[in-house]
């Protein structure tokens, strides 16, 4: 493999007395789809929050293209998140900002460029995820669960990012806007060429957008594999999770009726 | 078994001194965030506009009368001594001084600094800082050095149109309803009222405008867990800028006046 764009090892992350993270090794090769899949509140999300700096983990090693993300200051920090894309969970879409200006915040902010010129390249990435010009200069709010997550998708491919991290992208939409959102996932990575990390518990979408398949399970990666190897991966957890069984290994924490 | 006082005082103690070291962390933070550039002028305009602007109507309605019944009422009191002709300087020292500052402070700080800890706050249940954070734009720079600005620029400025208001208010009073000659209202404002009366209370409108932006983008910033959580920080915001409104208050009035 060649020198993995993303590296970590042994990273922990404790929130009071719950054990999060507890000793995360992943590496992702550059041009790599990495979906991280496990249950709710297995700590997923923090996993890529540790990963884009929002949460500082309390040991272990993150490295972006060889580069240590702790020993990086704020404007360290600036210049690696330039290389970063990242669609939230639920859009997170500014309110206070028209449909354009959202995707044109990241051109207009950081790279200084010039309002009208950054209209344009908000419409041409709009475009890319399939919607009209017509929508430019509406609020978010007026826009339906699943244009709100192709805004977002076009915000977060607006500045062309080496890496891409998809919060489950398929959350709370129906099967066929979910799968148009996972073509489009799986058309912007391939046209930029670029490094995703996706976290999800919607197998559909795990398979159709990943090249590799990692479960996370009480804090550790129980087992990562290629996509067509999960199905035979002997692992009792990995089988329960993509079956969607209740039963198995995995216990939830429900209390008896 | 009941709880031992000591015990109880001394967690309170223990509440208030964490919220206090954060607050100032916080704030130290901020204020150095601020400070250095990129400057997002047009949001600090905005805010301008927000904070300013759209709080004349209330500041000036809450100055009008409060000038009113400052007349009324000392007139009720002085008619006693025969003193009546100190009203108008009662009622621009205290308008200056504390009632202008305060009351705008307080009234600021219910419509200002509730909207921006609930819409901080709902920017953060909803990842919306986060997002800014992966958009390269640092959160304190982009969302609360403006806020904080424009409440230390503005306050003072509110203040001094309801110091205008308010005399107008007492001078309305005095001159229509309690018969006083009029230029002669106008001369005894004028003649007693002191440069450091208007100047202390515009330096206390200043710290109320940082106090309230502070709190409403602390709690703001700091909520967690939906719905629950900015309705908390929002009230939560709100008091905090009130309880140190009227404590910073005293401590300035101490600082220019106490000989």
């Amino acid at each position: 493999m060649a020198s993995p764009k993303i590296s970590l090892h042994g990273v922990t992350k404790s929130f009071g007395t719950k054990k999060v993270l507890q000793g995360i090794d992943l590496d992702v090769a550059p041009g790599e789809s990495v979906v991280v899949i496990g249950g709710s509140g297995s700590g997923k999300s923090v996993l890529l929050k540790c990963i884009l700096g929002l949460i500082r983990p309390d040991s272990g090693s993150i490295k972006i293209d060889g580069e240590e993300s702790a020993d990086l200051g704020d404007d360290g920090r600036a210049r690696t998140m330039k290389k970063f894309g990242m669609l939230f969970q639920g859009g997170a879409l500014f309110d206070s900002l028209s449909v354009w200006e959202n995707v044109a915040f990241g051109p207009i902010q950081s790279e200084g460029m010039d309002p009208a010129r950054a209209r344009d390249v908000a419409v041409a990435k709009l475009g890319a995820v399939g919607l009209g010009p017509d929508i430019c200069d509406l609020r978010p709010s007026e826009l339906s669960g699943g244009m709100q997550k192709r805004v977002a998708l076009a915000r977060a491919i607006a500045r062309e990012p080496e890496i891409i991290f998809f919060d489950e992208p398929t959350t709370g939409l129906d099967p066929i806007m979910a799968d148009v959102i996972n073509k489009l996932i799986v058309k912007c990575v391939s046209d930029l060429g670029a490094t995703a990390i996706s976290i999800t518990h919607d197998m559909a979408s795990a398979r159709k957008i990943g090249h590799r398949i990692a479960m996370l399970y009480d804090g550790k990666l129980i087992w990562q594999g290629p996509v067509d190897e999960i199905d035979r991966s002997n692992n009792a957890y990995v089988d329960q999770f993509i079956h969607g069984r209740a039963e198995g290994p995995i216990q939830m924490q429900v209390r008896k009726l | 078994m009941s709880i031992p006082v000591v015990t109880v005082l001394g967690r309170l103690t223990l509440a208030f001194l964490a919220a206090a070291g954060a607050i100032t962390t916080f704030a130290v933070h901020a204020i150095r965030q601020t400070a250095r550039p990129p400057y997002y002028r047009r949001e600090i305009l905005r805010q301008m506009l927000e904070i300013g602007y759209y709080s004349l109507p209330v500041v000036g309605l809450t100055a009008i009368f409060t000038g009113m019944v400052l007349a009324l009422q000392s007139y009720t009191g002085f008619a006693r001594f025969s003193a009546e002709s100190a009203i108008p300087n009662v009622v621009v020292v205290s308008l200056t001084r504390e009632l202008g500052p305060v009351l705008a402070g307080l009234m600021v700080a219910g419509r200002v600094g509730a909207a921006m800890a609930a819409e901080i706050g709902t920017m953060r249940v909803t990842e919306q800082i986060d997002a800014l954070t992966t958009l390269s734009t640092n959160p304190f720079k982009y969302l609360i050095g403006p806020r904080l600005i424009a409440g230390v620029v503005t306050l003072p400025i509110l203040v001094l149109i309801a110091d205008i208001i308010g005399v107008l208010g007492g001078y309305l009073v005095g001159a229509y309803k309690l018969d006083f000659n009029d230029t002669a209202y106008l001369r005894n404002t004028v003649d007693f009222l002191q440069f450091e009366d208007v100047f202390s209370g515009l330096v206390k409108a200043a710290v109320f405008g940082f106090l309230i932006t502070l709190m409403g983008c602390y709690h703001g910033y700091n909520s967690k867990g939906g719905a629950q959580g900015v309705g908390m920080a929002t009230t939560n915001a709100v008091v905090s800028a009130s309880i140190l409104i009227l404590t910073f208050n005293y401590f300035i009035t101490e600082a220019f006046f106490a000989r």
